[in-house]
This record gives C-alpha cells, structure tokens and sequence, in this order.
C-alpha cells in the first residue's frame, strides 16, 4: 500500500500524458475514419483506392511495427522530425482511423435505401443527404462499435511507452526500478485503466440513452 | 400544357429489360393512376420521372428541362417533383415538423419561421396538426404517409408522384390517406400514381395507363377502360382484381 502511495504523484503524472494522447488521438482518429469512409463510398474511383489502401496497409500491420515506423523510421529521413508524443499520437489516431472508417461505412451502407430516397426526391443534394439524414441516423447506431473501438485505442497507448513516452505504463517502470514493488505497482496501474475504460462506458451508455434511436 | 413529357423511355437492370419504349405525355393538372401486375414496370417508371432510377435510353422532359441531359441541374428539377413512397420513408431521427421544414430550408433556403408556418398549414390540411412535435414512430402507417405527403407538398412542387402510397397500409388507414390525395387533386396538382386501390383510379383519375411487361399497353379515361378494356392482358389483369 504505501509503495502505491509513494508512486502515485509519478503514476498520476503518467495518467495525464495517457489521457491527453487518448484524447487528441481518438479525435484525429475519428476525423480520420470519417474521411476515409467518404473516400471509400465515393463514387471517384482514385478516392476509393486511397481509402482501400490505407484501410488494409493500416489493419495488416502491427501497430507496435508502425510506432517504430512513424517514430524511428520517419525520423531516420532528414526532412522529418517527430517528438515522441507526436509520432505516438499520429501512430494511434492512424490506427483507430483505419478501424472507424470501416464502422462507418458498414453504419453508412446498413442504413435504409429508401431514406437516402426520400432526401433526393426532396431536392437535397448529396452532401446534405448525407450531413441532415445518413449520418444523424447511422452515428447513434454505430456508438457502441465506436466505444469498442475508443477502448482498444486507449489501451494501444500503453505501447508508447516503449519509445519512452512518459505515460502510465511508462511511469509504472520507472517507479517499480526504484521500489522493487512490481505487485502492488502493477496493479495499481491495471486499476487506473480499468477505471478510465469504466468510465468510458459509462459515457456511451449515457450517450445512447441520450440519443436513443426513435 | 404538357408538364411530363417521355419519349421512347427504356430502362434496364443489367440483361433485364424493365421498361422498353415508353412514350406518354401527362398535361398540367392531369391526375393520371398507373396499374399493372406487380413487377409489370409500373414503379420504376415512376421512378424515372424524378431519376431516382438511372435512365437507360431515351427522353424524359419535366416541365421543359430534360433530365436526362447532361447538364440538368437534377436537384433542382426534383425540388418541383414531389414523390410519396410506399414505405413512407420519413427521417425516424426527426420530428414531424422537422421532417418537413427540412428540405424547403436546406434545398430552397427558406427562413425557418416561414417553412413552420407553411409546415403547420400543410399538417392542418392532412389533419395532423397536433402531431407536430411526435416522432414518426409514434405515429400510425396512415399517419406517416399524410406526414410524408406534407413534406412533399412542403416543396410547393408542380408534380406528385405517388409509389403504391397505400399499399403497406392497414386497410381502417387507406381512406384517410386517399382522402388526402383526393383532396389534392381537386385543388389542380399534376398527379402521377402508382396504385392498386381500382376505386381510387376510376374515381379519381383522368387517365389510367396498363403498364405490362414494361410497355404501356393500354391507357384511357378510367371509365372505358375498366369498363370496356380493349387488350387482352388489360381484360385479364382486372378480371383479377375487380
């Protein structure tokens, strides 16, 4: 117990960095895969290959390989420079992308032909379609693969740690090298997880409830 | 004058040939019903009025402007086409006013209070005033589909196409909806309907066309032709459902 204690202000400390990584990747991830997604229902054949390739480029690799990627190999050409935070958020937020792209597009395509009928019987052109009708309806059904998805990205951040980024697993290492309390410290960074997927659920159960699907 | 004009209209699914060569002409203010056997052709006709169906070959000309021309602008044409479906088709996530206020707001750029006002107006007229504020889930399929011919109507559209408006309801709810549509072709709208209600089409109608096999194969004034139908497929199809 006391090892937790004095480990606490460090493993809190990486707690901060896991959440603001989570958090700005899983924004960029879903800008990502919302974009992706268009490409790859567009009728433009060059956009729907872009999508393709990105889509199995990103799901046949590991992700542990692709950190390595953005950060070693991307930083080993002599016009790039990432930070490590940097490289981990775009290795996360590609990654969960690739994933959400294809939530949405099944969401997008599982949708009912006739409500895209009706829109464009009215007159709405197709971006309008898709903003006012498609979209509203196949994001309340789509919340819980979205939520699958946030927590598998979440715990993909516990990766990062091993090109030293300072986050919760991280801190988790150093603080056990100076303890020697591997046990307690562990779990103690478990807990922390769980709790954060906890609330997360939480949220989206919120959110569906709050959006229930009329 | 003529509002619908098609010339040698074909359409096919892949080999199958849905529609071959239909010609017909529809005036302004004509109500005209279209029967035929299911799978006769009768609905992707209609659907290629407002190119809802990708048209194969030849000419369909709304109110002067081709649609099937390059360079028809087709989200304008459909603002004046107005097209009620089978399956009502209302947007589940919004409320009755919302689902009518939409399009005269996103497509024709009215201020919202005007669209409610007009919405408020239409909903009065198809008697669902005070369902303004539900969703279409809490209302009854006859409900739905007056909802649906407000929203349509909420365009201000010179055309109605109707799909088989009353064929997915139960039969307490048809007279309400037909009512509606009666209503509606009174006051002068250019009507196109799709239907199997033979009441409605002898009533109603100026003209009737018997699609078969993807050709007009017979059409006249209702009261001829379901009295004396001169082909023999038209005599054969409504000794069935007469």
């Amino acid at each position: 117990m006391e090892a937790i204690i004095n480990a606490l202000p460090y493993l809190l400390e990486g707690l901060k960095v896991t959440i603001y990584i989570f958090v700005i990747a899983i924004i960029l991830g879903f800008i990502i895969g919302l974009i992706i997604a268009l490409f790859r229902l567009s009728p433009i054949r060059v956009l729907n290959w872009i999508a393709k390739i990105f889509i199995d480029a990103i799901r046949g690799t590991p992700i542990l390989v692709q950190l390595f990627f953005f950060y070693y190999g991307l930083n080993s050409l002599d016009f790039i420079s990432f930070d490590r935070t940097t490289a981990g958020i775009i290795t996360v937020a590609i990654n969960a992308g690739a994933y959400f792209a294809e939530i949405i597009r099944a969401g997008i395509q599982s949708m009912d032909k006739g409500q895209s009928e009706a829109a464009r019987s009215l007159g709405l052109t197709s971006t309008q379609n898709m903003r006012h009708i498609i979209l509203p309806q196949a994001f309340r059904r789509m919340l819980p693969t979205f939520t699958n998805q946030a927590i598998i990205s979440l715990k993909d951040t516990s990766l990062l740690s091993v090109i030293g980024i300072a986050d919760l697993t991280q801190q988790g290492h150093i603080t056990i090298a100076s303890s020697f309390k591997a046990f307690e410290i562990w779990f103690a960074v478990g807990a922390m997880y769980f709790m954060m997927i906890y609330l997360l659920s939480l949220l989206t159960s919120f959110m569906e409830r709050r959006f229930e699907l009329r | 004058m003529t509002m619908i004009t098609v010339k040698n209209l074909r359409k096919s699914f892949g080999n199958l040939e849905v529609l071959r060569d239909i010609s017909v002409e529809i005036k302004e203010k004509e109500v005209v019903c279209v029967i035929g056997a299911s799978g006769s052709g009768k609905s992707t006709f209609l659907r290629c009025l407002n190119k809802l169906e990708d048209i194969t070959d030849g000419h369909v000309i709304i109110d002067g402007q081709d649609i099937t021309a390059k360079e028809a602008n087709i989200n304008k044409i459909r603002q004046e086409v107005g097209m009620v479906f089978q399956q009502f088709n209302l947007f589940p996530h919004k409320t009755v006013l919302e689902n009518i206020i939409l399009a005269p707001m996103k497509a024709r750029g009215t201020v919202k209070e005007e669209a409610i006002e007009t919405a408020m107006e239409l909903l009065e007229k198809v008697g669902l005033k005070e369902k303004a504020d539900s969703y279409p889930g809490e209302l009854s399929g006859g409900q739905k589909q007056r909802v649906a011919i407000a929203r349509a109507l909420a365009m201000n559209p010179k055309i109605m196409l109707f799909d088989e408006p009353t064929s997915a309801l139960d039969p307490e709810m048809v007279g309400d909806v037909l009512a509606v549509m009666k209503q509606l072709a009174r006051e002068g709208m250019t009507m196109v309907v799709v239907t199997h209600e033979m009441g409605f089409a002898r009533e109603v109608s100026d003209r009737v066309l018997f699609i078969d096999n993807g050709i007009i194969a017979e059409q006249n004034v209702p009261g001829e032709l379901f009295a004396n139908p001169r082909n023999a497929r038209t005599q054969a199809f409504l000794s069935k459902v007469l």
